[in-house]
């Protein structure tokens, strides 16, 4: 990544309240560019929030999110949801949309839309409906699409929770592959396989707090919190 | 984008029908007349034979008499042209309209169910007629529309003394065709005229069941709407027309409209 | 009679020039005010959806009561507006085939922005956050909310175009059913039906629905094209 890019990006006692009750209090973190964390915690801990909150989709009501540029500028960050959502129109269409929105000429347009359909084994299908693809090529789609925006950092909101082993197989080679290109990388999940074989650094909330940030390794060796021990163990916990 | 593009393609092209419209190079006068004149064909028959002559193009707007003057008054017609003397006077007099012509006329018939209920066939003149409905509780449908039929009518319950009021009385509220649709069906009589009834298709039941009193006779007249009022207004060209409607050619060619071989209107112009 | 079926299908065999001059000014007239009811529609139903603003609410039902709009109020107000007496009076518009469009687009705008406010309205909660993240504002969202919506968008867009076919009290008062001028396949119908000439009327009218019938059926197709095409 160039000197002037949007990473680190560093949250200062970031929180997030509705109506006086917080969702999200008090989250410090630094987060780097070129790593891959991974936010874990129970159902209900903030992790969809925590993301949205980061990419700008929604703003803090309490602390601060701070960009390197001080801006976070749209362009060098991409998000990949849940259940992606794809526009109703081709697949080729679909990650043209995006570059066009972000002024790309015409040419140049066509060019990466080239580049990434051949990249991503979606040449065959450049002319089908988005919409008419399979859950799994659905999710494929939208990684390509936030590829081909040449992000600094992507969001991944539990990218393969609605997806069945052997493309969720797919989806995380992906991912792995876009660390490896220099991708900063956010992910929630609550497959912990996945988690193991993805995480550089992980982040853990509970409640709406993050109570646990360290590398990868030390986490799984040892939580240092009853609620990490817990939830790796298997635990329910809420 | 090609969608944005494909919008703008779609916008501009229906901004091109519009243009498209004819720009009528040819000169034209709107005259406000009635259903009557309109639905009786006379206008399909004569206004040919002025644009032939002039190449004035004439636009009808048939309308209830009320309505027509009311187009005039307005300033949305160039020429009225209607049956109700009494109304197209104070036209004039207001000084909506510049000067009334006697154009033509034709007459009121009663027509009613052919066995004649009410026994209209004895009745010795029209407001007896009238009073024969009234008695008898027959239905009557009305135009109910303030048009020159419909104050005709009027002036016939007035001869007869009777405000017509009761569950025979039908107040229609629409034009002269509507009216006798109504009739046909309920049966009922009805106050129509010569010209609508000969070339009315949808007759059922009815008949003429009185005819002939000079009261029933109906008198058109034709009016410039005033420019004096109105600056738009083609003054010339409206002269024109009523010029030739009043002229031996005007008058001749009303004369030879005839339906089922009939004369409709009787050319009466000074 | 002999059939209003017989006579419907002599009157198009004869292709009688006037007939013809008839359902070209009809479908000019409805064709014309639906592209202009959309291209201002499209756009103001869309934009309803996404802005926030004070009175939206009143907006939005006003433009749904007007949908219920009789075409003869509309008529009448379009009347006032291009009578000489009126405001617009000097453009001498009345009795022509521009007025009769500018009638029918008031009837048919409401339908057009009520609805598309609905499908944009649904569609943007669908989109938000995806069209947020890939760097799309609200008034760059439009075109994309519009153009994704297009199946169900035409949806509107085919009733507006029924209602202004279908109606006659708007285009008679303002266009004035003159012959071979302002006079279409619905106030044609009222004319003959006027004459008692029921026959000729009922054939007008099932040509009418012939017209209607057609467009409704290659709308459709359209759509379902559209929709196997692009989900």
């Amino acid at each position: 990544m160039s000197g002037g890019g949007i990473l680190p990006l560093s949250l200062r006692g970031m929180g997030y309240a509705v109506g006086g009750v917080a969702l999200l209090s008090d989250v410090t973190l630094n987060i780097p560019a070129g790593r891959r964390l991974i936010v874990m915690g129970p159902n209900g801990a903030g992790k969809s929030l925590f993301l949205r909150l980061c990419h700008g989709l929604i703003d803090p009501t309490s602390g601060q999110r701070l960009w390197a540029d001080g801006l976070g500028r749209a362009k060098a960050q991409a998000m990949v949801f849940q259940r992606p959502v794809l526009l109703r129109r081709t697949v080729a269409a679909n990650i043209d949309y995006p570059l066009g929105l972000a002024g790309l000429a015409r040419a140049e347009r066509a060019a990466k839309v080239a580049q990434t359909l051949e990249r991503f084994g979606l040449r065959a299908m450049a002319n089908q409906p988005a919409r008419l693809l399979s859950g799994g090529q659905q999710q494929r789609l939208a990684l390509a699409r936030a590829w081909a925006m040449d992000p600094e950092i992507l969001f991944l909101d539990e990218p393969t929770s609605a997806l069945d082993p052997s493309a969720t197989r797919i989806i995380e080679e992906m991912v792995a592959q876009f660390a490896q290109e220099g991708i900063t990388i956010v992910m929630t999940t609550h497959n912990l396989g996945q988690a193991r074989r993805l995480a550089q650094d992980v982040a853990f909330l509970h409640r709406g707090r993050l109570i646990e940030h360290q590398p990868a390794e030390q986490f799984f060796a040892g939580p240092q919190t009853p609620e990490a021990q817990a939830f790796l163990a298997g635990d329910l916990i809420w | 984008m090609t969608h944005t593009r494909r919008f703008l393609l779609s916008a501009a092209s229906g901004l091109a029908l519009i243009a498209a419209l004819p720009a009528s190079a040819q000169e034209f006068i709107t005259v406000a007349s009635t259903t009557s004149t309109e639905n009786s064909g006379l206008f399909g028959h004569i206004l040919p034979m002025f644009q032939e002559e002039t190449g004035i193009e004439v636009r009808v707007i048939a309308q209830g008499t009320g309505q027509a003057l009311e187009t005039g008054r307005r300033g949305d017609a160039d020429v009225v042209f209607v049956h109700a003397r009494a109304q197209e006077e104070a036209f004039v007099a207001e000084g909506y309209g510049v000067q009334r012509f006697d154009v033509m006329y034709n007459d009121f018939v009663i027509v009613g169910p052919s066995d004649d209920p009410a026994g209209l066939a004895n009745a010795t003149d029209a407001p007896a007629a009238m009073a024969a409905i009234a008695r008898t509780e027959a239905s009557f449908a009305s135009r109910g529309d303030d048009s020159g039929t419909h104050s005709a009518e009027k002036r016939l319950w007035a001869a007869a003394g009777i405000e017509p009021v009761g569950a025979w009385y039908l107040s229609t509220g629409s034009g002269m065709g509507a009216t006798l649709n109504t009739a046909a069906q309920v049966p009922a009589y009805a106050l129509t005229d010569r010209g609508t009834w000969l070339s009315f298709q949808n007759r059922g039941p009815l008949t003429i069941s009185f005819e002939g009193d000079p009261v029933l006779f109906n008198p058109y007249g034709i009016i410039l709407v005033n420019p004096e009022r109105h600056s738009h207004v083609k003054a010339e060209a409206g002269q024109a027309f009523i010029d030739w409607i009043v002229s031996d050619a005007g008058q001749a060619a009303i004369a030879g409209y005839q339906v089922g071989g009939a004369q409709l209107f009787f050319p009466n112009a000074q | 009679m002999d059939g209003p079926f017989a006579t419907a299908i002599s009157l198009i065999a004869t292709a009688d020039d006037a007939l013809l001059q008839i359902i070209g000014l009809s479908l000019r007239v409805t064709l014309s005010a639906v592209v202009i009811a959309c291209a201002v529609g499209l756009p103001l139903g869309a934009a309803l959806a996404l802005a926030r603003f004070r009175g939206r609410g009143a907006v939005i039902v006003l433009f749904n009561a007007l949908m219920g709009l009789p075409p003869v109020v509309a008529g009448l107000l379009v009347y006032l507006l291009l009578s000489r007496s009126g405001p617009l009076g000097s453009l001498a518009l009345l009795f022509t085939p521009t007025a009769m469009i500018i009638a029918q687009t008031v009837l048919i705008l409401p339908i057009v922005v009520s609805l598309t406010r609905s499908v944009v309205e649904d569609l943007w909660a669908e989109y938000r956050e995806q069209l947020t993240s890939l760097g799309a504002s609200r008034l760059r969202a439009v075109p994309t909310l519009l153009w994704d919506g297009r199946v169900s968008l035409l949806t509107g867009v085919l009733a507006g175009f029924g209602r202004a076919s279908a109606e006659v009290g708007a285009v008679l008062i303002v266009g004035g059913n003159i012959a071979g001028h302002t006079r279409t396949m619905t106030t044609a119908i009222t004319l003959e039906t006027s004459r008692g000439n029921l026959g000729l009327a009922v054939a007008l009218g099932i040509i009418l629905m012939a017209l209607t019938l057609t467009l409704n059926a290659v709308a459709w197709g359209a759509g379902q094209w559209a929709k196997g095409r692009l989900g």
